[in-house]
């Protein structure tokens, strides 16, 4: 440990900030994987550590990943969802791949555009 | 290294007592073993404050909260939550006589009621590690005072923020600086006061165990504003958890330069010593916690000339509560403005105008929702119970809530919507203290209830002063006797006069307020000691000598049919009766121990 200056202080606090924001479950958008036993099957494992490395490799420091249950459509796995703060609905993305990861990452949680051609549809069942 | 799910696990005392390492090693196995180990990271934090359902655990981004986890739950939820993405519903909260359970932390009422300001970095920091802490914005405020601001301008923001005194005494943070100053010395102190003798009173150690590095900033800013450059926090020896996450913070901040010479290259020397306490109650004050450290007994001495002006070593010392220490950097970051609208009264032209902030609780006994808790000065006793708190356990009747520790007043049924606040609590013969909260229901005897905390503070008196060495042991037969119904009315009005005596003429607080518990509970419950005294009766079922158990024959006979499990259970053998039939309990043998009203399965024994 050497002695720290004030610019230091702010240096430490910039490098944890996603860290920290995680922990607090802030973040501006948000990636959940589906892995029920279906999209387990269907490969989401990859599908989440294709997610996680675009996370590191882009130093995306605002993006927080959940993993959750079988959203129901068996048939379209690995699926995810993709939920943006600002945004009215979240996004459903099928049949993905860790190419397909890659394209919506960059067209969706970078640049705002819903990568349509990758979707199902935009917004949730009705729950009641 | 990013990973997508962090495990915070509790380490406070609480739930380290409970396992809740030996939980941490096995969710780092199982993760290890399930190949997540690049994805989720396990941390250990500090004291979340739920202490009655630990040992617990909250997964984060999802905000998933976690309770009464064995080590046996986890390979489960590992596989469940972590690989499968399903939070275990069998381990979420679920509130007192409800079905559903609460997986979210945010919606449960006993965290969605508080507001953190002291505690802010609860659950979320490894206390172990300043990286972590200087990430939360700790130090931050230091800058800030380094940089731009001149000691007289510090203590004009604390002294608008109205900030007082978190130990119990509420005396004006600001003026208290402000005055220890303008001493001409050419050494002053500044002292962090961590003794918390109040038996029950988790606040400080809490605050400690989770986020030391709150209080070290608040010490350096305070040492800054006041002219220090040697401090001391005295922390009682019976806090070992505590105690070693202060000197790792203490030795991490020595390594970063923020503690030593030079600090933050502005010229700025300030270090902090570790002085022990030895389990001595009356060490709590002041002037007898300087004596302490200055290796003299701990006797507290008058106060005409305050410590401010002459205190260790006859410097001029500032002491303060950790809880003071702790919101000093907040102030200085969000500023005087934020703090004042928090809280009640008005404190621009009084000082001692309003209770400005926040103020932690540890609150206990017969609510469901055990803990610690950080809540807005001005909230209702009835909202902290009975929301926070989760009302009273068993569905029993709420009687009375103490609060201050053991030198505070109970408060009752009539006054519960009072609002926490300094002089709204003295006012109905109770006090703020240092944050203790224990609830009594109708089960509990308010006369037995003060002879417990009258008999703790008679055996802390340190025996200087004639009052409280005297009087208390005094009082404190006459509730003996009372309890085993040997209390006359004489003894009442004895009882009353020897209290307001020991409070006008002790030397200390200590004799200053041990009497309340008695004088409060003689205000309010005052046919509770009536009873004990002319009908040799304990409304509360509580002293022994008073109560009789008796079993009702029909029920016994036509619910029970005589199952004989109170005669087995019997640690007196007292209870005559044959299986099938009628039984009795024989008062002569009966040690009052309730054992049987416990296990009877038909209801057949009261009490009386």
């Amino acid at each position: 440990m050497s002695k720290l200056k004030i610019e230091d202080l702010a240096k430490i606090r910039d490098e944890a900030r996603h860290k920290m924001a995680l922990r607090q479950g802030a973040g501006r958008v948000r990636i959940n994987v589906h892995m029920g036993t279906c999209g387990i099957a269907a490969g989401a494992r990859g599908i989440l550590t294709a997610v996680m490395k675009e996370i590191e490799t882009r130093q995306l420091h605002d993006v927080i990943v959940t993993n959750s249950g079988c959203a129901g459509l068996c048939s379209q796995e690995p699926m995810m969802t993709v939920e943006v703060l600002g945004e009215p609905a979240p996004v459903k993305y099928v049949y993905l791949t860790a190419e397909k990861v890659r394209m919506v990452i960059e067209s969706h949680v970078l640049n705002g555009k819903v990568a349509k051609e990758l979707a199902l549809a935009v917004g949730s069942e009705k729950t009641h | 290294m990013v990973y997508r799910t962090y495990l915070m696990v509790c380490a406070g005392t609480g739930c380290v007592a409970n396992q809740s390492m030996k939980i941490k090693d096995k969710l780092e196995a199982e993760i290890h073993r399930r190949g997540l180990q690049d994805e989720v990271a396990v941390v250990t934090t500090g004291c979340n404050g739920f202490c009655a359902v630990g040992p617990l655990m909250v997964v984060q981004p999802d905000g998933i909260f976690y309770q009464l986890l064995k080590e046996t739950d986890i390979p489960y939820i590992v596989e469940e939550h972590l690989v499968k993405g399903r939070p275990v519903k069998e381990l979420l909260y679920t509130p007192p006589k409800e079905k559903v359970p609460i997986p979210k932390m945010s919606d449960i009422p006993f965290f969605a009621d508080q507001t953190l300001i002291v505690l802010r970095n609860r659950g979320l920091i490894n206390p172990e590690n300043i990286d972590e802490c200087i990430a939360r914005g700790g130090y931050e405020a230091l800058g800030k005072v380094l940089t731009s601001m001149t000691p007289e301008e510090v203590i004009e923001e604390i002294k608008a923020s109205g900030l007082r005194g978190r130990g119990g005494g509420g005396f004006p943070t600001g003026i208290k600086w402000e005055t220890c100053k303008k001493v001409p010395s050419d050494i002053h102190y500044v002292i962090c006061n961590a003794d918390e003798g109040d038996p029950g009173a988790f606040m400080d150690r809490s605050t400690i165990e989770s986020d030391p590095h709150a209080v070290i900033e608040g010490m350096l800013i305070g040492a800054y504003a006041i002219g220090s450059s040697e401090g001391y926090v005295y922390i009682r020896n019976e806090y070992p958890i505590a105690l070693d996450r202060l000197q790792t913070a203490l030795q991490q901040a020595r390594g970063y330069g923020l503690l030593g010479t030079n600090i933050l290259d502005k010229n700025f020397d300030f270090d902090i010593k570790i002085a022990r306490g030895a389990g001595a109650f009356v060490c709590g004050e002041s002037t007898a916690l300087m004596a302490s450290i200055e290796g003299r007994p701990g006797e507290p001495r008058a106060k005409y000339v305050h410590t401010v002006e002459r205190g260790l070593w006859d410097k001029p010392t500032c002491l303060n509560n950790v809880e003071t220490w702790a919101n000093v950097p907040q102030i200085i970051l969000k500023g005087a403005k934020w703090f004042t609208s928090i809280g009640t009264g008005d404190v621009t032209n009084d000082p001692w105008g309003g209770s400005k902030g926040t103020k932690v609780f540890s609150l206990s006994g017969k609510v469901n929702n055990t803990g610690l808790i950080e809540v807005p000065m001005g909230i209702s006793l009835r909202k902290i119970i009975f929301d926070i708190g989760g009302g009273i356990k068993d569905g029993r009747k709420f009687k009375a809530v103490q609060t201050g520790g053991p030198s505070g007043g109970f408060i009752p049924e009539s006054l519960l919507d009072l609002p926490v606040d300094y002089e709204e609590l003295t006012k109905v013969g109770s006090m703020m203290g240092s944050g203790g909260m224990v609830v009594a229901d109708e089960d509990n005897c308010m006369v037995d209830m003060a002879k417990y905390f009258l008999s703790f503070t008679q055996t802390e008196s340190c025996g200087k002063c004639v009052p409280c060495r005297e009087g208390t042991k005094r009082m404190l037969d006459i509730l003996e006797k009372i309890t085993v119904g040997e209390g006359t009315e004489d003894d009442l009005v004895l009882l009353e006069e020897l209290s307001n005596a020991v409070v006008e003429s002790s030397l200390c607080a200590l004799g200053g307020s041990a009497p309340n518990p008695v004088l409060t509970t003689l205000k309010y419950f005052r046919e509770e000691y009536e009873a004990h005294v002319r009908d040799k009766r304990c409304p509360g079922h509580s002293c022994r000598k008073l109560i009789t158990y008796k079993i009702d024959p029909q029920v016994c006979v036509e619910k029970g049919h005589g199952c004989h499990v109170c005669a087995k259970n019997c640690p007196d053998r007292a209870i005559i009766g044959e299986t099938k039939q009628v039984h009795t309990i024989d008062v002569a043998k009966c040690g009052k121990c309730g054992v049987c009203y416990d296990v009877c399965k038909f209801d057949a024994i009261s009490v009386e």
